[in-house]
């Protein structure tokens, strides 16, 4: 901990804090309301936002993988300290995490999708 | 050797072997990329459970119907609040975590000694509510048949409510004879008998009680299982019904398909480790605080790089809770 002068801006800048701790307490109350947002759709599912679908996926889901990319972002950035890090660490780890991840998960979910034309519209049905 | 010294005009910004790359100490940067290396680990698992949610888009279990149990209340339907709780302990545990690493840097000792064990505190809070909410998922609720090619049927009643199958079907009206090995031929032992609810009991139930229908596994276009007519219950269930099921385990659940309980018991028990792993460490880190190691140290890094690991265990825990319980 031999930085201590730790980045008190939020949401670039707009939102700034007078000490470290303040900030952490601003970053809990912004990840919890997140968390609620998440929780209550989660609960009412609205209708329009279930049919409606957007690349296969509807829009419900869409929102609910946005909001966690966005919790993601605080705790890596705020909670772990990211922001403070020299920018090498920062591309190190969260470049090639986010490029190796995004890779793997849109190959991955590509054959999903094969796999479930194959068995709704093949000759194989069920039972494997 | 001075003459050999080569300005490159990048001193201070690149790593020239003697100070410490991206400034960052040895122990903190190794942490980073094992938080790395483990994250495309869970990323891995997570996108095969993405796998196979697309590979049965529309015969997925809903997981508002599975999880929707609370402590301490029996017969409420609740989804999310329980979820919800956990999520938010283990949020504010990494809040108090980070508490601590504040602290540590002020070399406030007694502080760091609070906070750290609030954190250990939510984190045994969590761990204990996983633990239960497992103990419900293999318990299992209403029971259901699975048929001869692994699908499962569950039952409502004519409104569309889950009917728990022990509701109407009466005890096993069937002696059962246990196999014994003097009188087969290739004894292997006998698989575990489920329930005192053999088929023909459930297919004589169920015709007993007008009001009970068969939900199978099938999705109409709008998300919801597919309930069959009266006429067509009785068909799937004399013809494919194969054996009640009750609760989950590795080989078959009351839930749906087999892998949606493997991922749940993979995926969730894969994060089960991380945390009790954290709390080993952070029990390491908070005995060493209160013995006042870090104070003679001169500085509180060790609970720094500990921090980071919790923090990487909730920001699973964030993604776990998105594709098991939301989406």
């Amino acid at each position: 901990m031999a930085h201590d002068s730790h980045n008190l801006a939020i949401f670039r800048g707009r939102l700034k804090f007078k000490n470290t701790i303040s900030k952490i307490w601003g970053v809990f109350i912004v990840l919890s309301i997140v968390t609620a947002i998440e929780v209550i759709l989660g609960m009412f599912r609205p209708e329009i936002l279930v049919r409606t679908t957007f690349l296969s996926l509807h829009l419900l889901n869409w929102i609910f993988i946005l909001l966690t990319i966005v919790k993601a972002y605080y705790i890596t950035w705020d909670f772990m300290h990211m922001r403070d890090e020299s920018k090498g660490l920062r591309r190190v780890t969260v470049w090639s995490g986010v490029f190796l991840i995004c890779y793997l998960v849109a190959l991955i979910l590509i054959e999903g999708d094969y796999v479930y034309e194959v068995l709704s519209n093949g000759h194989i049905k069920t039972g494997f | 050797m001075e003459a050999t010294v080569v300005q490159t005009g990048t001193e201070g910004k690149t790593w020239g072997g003697g100070t410490s790359p991206f400034k960052a100490k040895y122990g903190k940067m190794m942490m980073w990329f094992f938080i790395l290396s483990d994250s495309l680990t869970f990323s891995g698992f997570l996108a095969s459970y993405g796998l196979m949610r697309f590979k049965f888009a529309d015969s997925w279990p809903i997981p508002d119907e599975v999880f929707n149990h609370v402590p301490f209340l029996h017969d409420v339907e609740a989804p999310m609040y329980f979820v919800a709780f956990m999520t938010f302990i283990l949020i504010f545990s990494s809040v108090t975590m980070v508490l601590a690493v504040d602290a540590g840097s002020r070399m406030k000792r007694n502080q760091v000694a609070m906070y750290m064990f609030l954190t250990l505190l939510g984190g045994f809070i969590f761990i204990g509510s996983q633990a239960w909410e497992w103990a419900t998922f293999i318990k299992g609720t209403y029971g259901a048949v699975e048929t001869n090619n692994r699908e499962i049927l569950q039952f409502v009643d004519t409104e569309g409510k889950r009917v728990a199958v022990a509701d109407f079907v009466a005890e096993s009206s069937v002696p059962r004879v246990e196999h014994e090995r003097n009188v087969g031929v290739w004894y292997k032992g006998e698989p575990k008998f489920h329930t005192g609810m053999a088929m023909q009991d459930v297919i004589a139930g169920f015709k007993a009680n007008e009001n009970v229908l068969v939900r199978i596994q099938e999705k109409d276009e709008y998300g919801q299982h597919i309930i069959l007519s009266r006429d067509e219950s009785i068909k799937k269930l004399e013809n494919d019904g194969k054996e009640v099921v009750l609760g989950a385990n590795l080989i078959r659940n009351e839930y749906g398909h087999p892998v949606f309980a493997d991922f749940f018991f993979f995926i969730t028990g894969f994060h089960g480790v991380h945390v009790s792993i954290g709390l080993m460490l952070n029990i390491i880190v908070f005995a060493n605080v209160l013995i006042g190691t870090y104070e003679r140290r001169g500085h509180y890094r060790m609970v720094e790089k500990v921090g980071l690991y919790w923090h990487f265990v909730d920001l699973v825990w964030v993604f776990v809770f998105t594709f098991f319980y939301l989406v």
